[in-house]
């Protein structure tokens, strides 16, 4: 198929305006986080910092306890995706190769778990935990994110068990080897890409939460990097725009590596997930 | 939560191919004990917690009370009835998600659309499109209020350079609040619906479209009788939860204008959040949740039922 020059000259100025209205808010971000006070206090703001500076960064870190909570979010991510996966993955299995009521029942619940508004999860979940005296406490906040997290991790991990061809077991269960055999020497091979995929995305999700842990971390020492971002935002909403950005931008940092390097997987398992089930 | 795009329902045909794959030997009635693990986390805090929530709806439950919470049947329901606040909060909810997911469909499907053409640039819209993707959502608050800064933002400064203005407070402005967070909204939810629509674009059969082509069908034509059939799956599930989404969406919101100017930009879970977590009304809160849920299945069945009619002449 030929296409005319006009429209190729459209195209790409629909391409560029795109591009545009993705990066620049991004890299607003960026400038704004070395920009000197001089800079950031003009009427007239420069695009490109004139005078760069880390100053911004340093006193963020002086501001707020932003190691802490990026430790913090790092636990509590960390555990709740490697949970996550470690409990979803053989139910995934069942799920991908059986067709029975539970499996329709998982797959019902994946879909209504999408529509519900958290307000309705998280104060139930809030006494119970308070009773547990898990409020304010980075394990609870985990038990939530491992729930949480469960509904995608299933769907995503359902798509890699049908990816496998159910032959295989067949061939190995022929040779002998009894079921739980089969699946350790021959099924998880051949998922530990998917597991690993979910896993990460499990991470990046949990890393970049903010609702529940708004609402179950009360003190500055337990709270995850989301909520203490928020501090910088004064009460009245007026913000020291420079270390403001300069934490923004590096609570995203470790999300957009992570993302960039599965981001292909993650589109992939979600359509393998969704196509055959 | 962020993703699972592309819900898409479409089944496959029994017995065709590894997803209509029958019971197998490795997979008998033995295998309950490789549910169990995922199985109880769901019932006990997600189902139960849930179920739990629906009873609370009809308490006065609250928090830091000494007096134990009471049954008070519907009376929660009632007052929400006549609560011009909370009804108030519904009305910006449903105009947040269809002002961010209908003009988000249709830049998107532009988009996707566009990336699905031989384009030089193609690799690098992929690129950027990971930033508003993998960001947490209160960087992308954080970020669009320096944006939008009166003074230091760039959006002011670049209004000046084209002599329109500026100096306008975009987020603190009666008028100008819900139109302010609503294009942060679509920005942050752009890529994923372009690229679930991208992927259901490079599913359809590009013979059809070269045929069709050929024959000397016009470019609208071949998006009406060609992509579109193809694409309307994949177009109408991304929709619905776009919707769904938006509408209970919470930390954007919360951190460009925590509702404000003057509730401008409350939406329902910002209110819900405040009644229960502010005021300490759990059970007031729950009831939000309910009228919220249950106003999310009707519409949900009515999409679906529509979808399933609309299903046959497609």
């Amino acid at each position: 198929m030929r296409t005319s020059t006009p429209a190729r000259v459209g195209q790409y100025t629909a391409l560029l305006a795109y591009l545009a209205f993705l990066a620049f808010p991004f890299l607003w971000l960026v400038s704004t986080a070395f920009k000197p006070p001089r800079e950031l206090g003009s009427l007239h703001p420069t695009w490109i910092p004139e005078d760069p500076t880390l100053a911004n960064f340093r006193q963020a870190f002086d501001e707020q306890p932003l190691l802490h909570a990026a430790l913090n979010s790092l636990l509590a991510a960390l555990a709740a995706a490697v949970v996550a996966v470690l409990i979803a993955t053989p139910m995934a299995y069942v799920v991908a190769r059986r067709r029975s009521r539970l499996a329709k029942a998982v797959t019902g619940w994946v879909v209504v778990s999408q529509a519900f508004p958290f307000v309705l999860l998280i104060i139930p979940l809030f006494l119970v935990l308070k009773n547990l005296r898990l409020v304010n406490s980075v394990p609870g906040l985990v038990l939530v994110y491992v729930v949480w997290a469960l509904p995608f991790a299933l769907w995503m991990l359902a798509g890699y068990v049908r990816a496998v061809p159910p032959e295989l077991e067949e061939a190995a269960a022929v040779d002998g080897a009894g079921r739980l055999r089969t699946l350790v020497s021959v099924t998880a091979p051949l998922l530990a890409p998917g597991i690993v995929a979910t896993g990460l995305f499990a991470f990046i999700t949990a890393w970049n939460e903010f609702f529940f842990a708004l609402v179950l971390l009360k003190t500055p020492e337990k709270q995850t990097l989301p909520v203490v971002l928020t501090h910088f935002i004064g009460a009245e909403g007026v913000a020291d725009l420079g270390p403001l950005a300069a934490a923004a931008f590096l609570a995203t940092l470790p999300s957009l590596v992570v993302f960039a390097i599965i981001q292909r997987r993650i589109t992939g398992g979600m359509l393998t997930g969704a196509v055959k089930s | 939560m962020t993703l699972v795009t592309e819900a898409s329902p479409s089944r496959r045909p029994a017995g065709r191919g590894p997803g209509g794959a029958r019971p197998r030997r490795v997979v008998d009635h033995g295998a309950w004990f490789l549910v169990l693990p995922a199985l109880l986390p769901i019932l006990v805090l997600s189902v139960g917690p849930l179920l739990y929530g629906i009873l609370l709806a009809f308490t006065d439950a609250q928090s830091g009370r000494t007096e134990p919470t009471q049954w008070i049947g519907a009376l929660n329901f009632r007052d929400l009835l006549h609560d011009t606040l909370f009804w108030e909060s519904f009305r910006i909810g449903l105009v947040w998600a269809l002002g961010v997911t209908v003009p988000q469909f249709l830049l998107a499907l532009g988009l996707a659309l566009l990336l699905n053409q031989d384009l030089r640039l193609r690799w690098l819209a992929r690129a950027l499109a990971i930033i508003p993707w993998a960001m947490p959502e209160v960087v992308v608050g954080i970020m669009w209020r320096l944006v939008y800064n009166p003074d230091a933002g760039i959006l002011n400064e670049a209004l000046r350079d084209l002599g329109l203005g500026g100096g306008r407070d975009w987020l603190s402005g009666l008028a100008t609040a819900l139109p302010a967070v609503i294009l942060v909204g679509v920005w942050a939810g752009m890529p994923q619906t372009t690229i679930a629509l991208l992927a259901g674009l490079q599913n359809t059969p590009r013979e059809l479209h070269e045929a069709a082509a050929v024959d000397g069908a016009s470019a609208w034509r071949r998006f009406r009788t060609v992509t579109w059939p193809a694409l309307r799956p994949i177009a109408l599930a991304i929709t619905a939860l776009n919707l769904i989404w938006n509408f209970n969406s919470f930390a954007l919101v919360y951190v460009l204008t925590s509702g404000g100017p003057g509730g401008r930009t409350r939406l329902p879970m910002l209110f819900a959040y405040e009644e229960a977590f502010r005021y300490g009304q759990f059970g007031y809160a729950a009831a939000m949740g309910c009228v919220m849920v249950a106003v999310i299945s009707i519409a949900l069945a009515v999409f679906l039922a529509g979808r399933l009619r609309g299903g046959d002449n497609a």
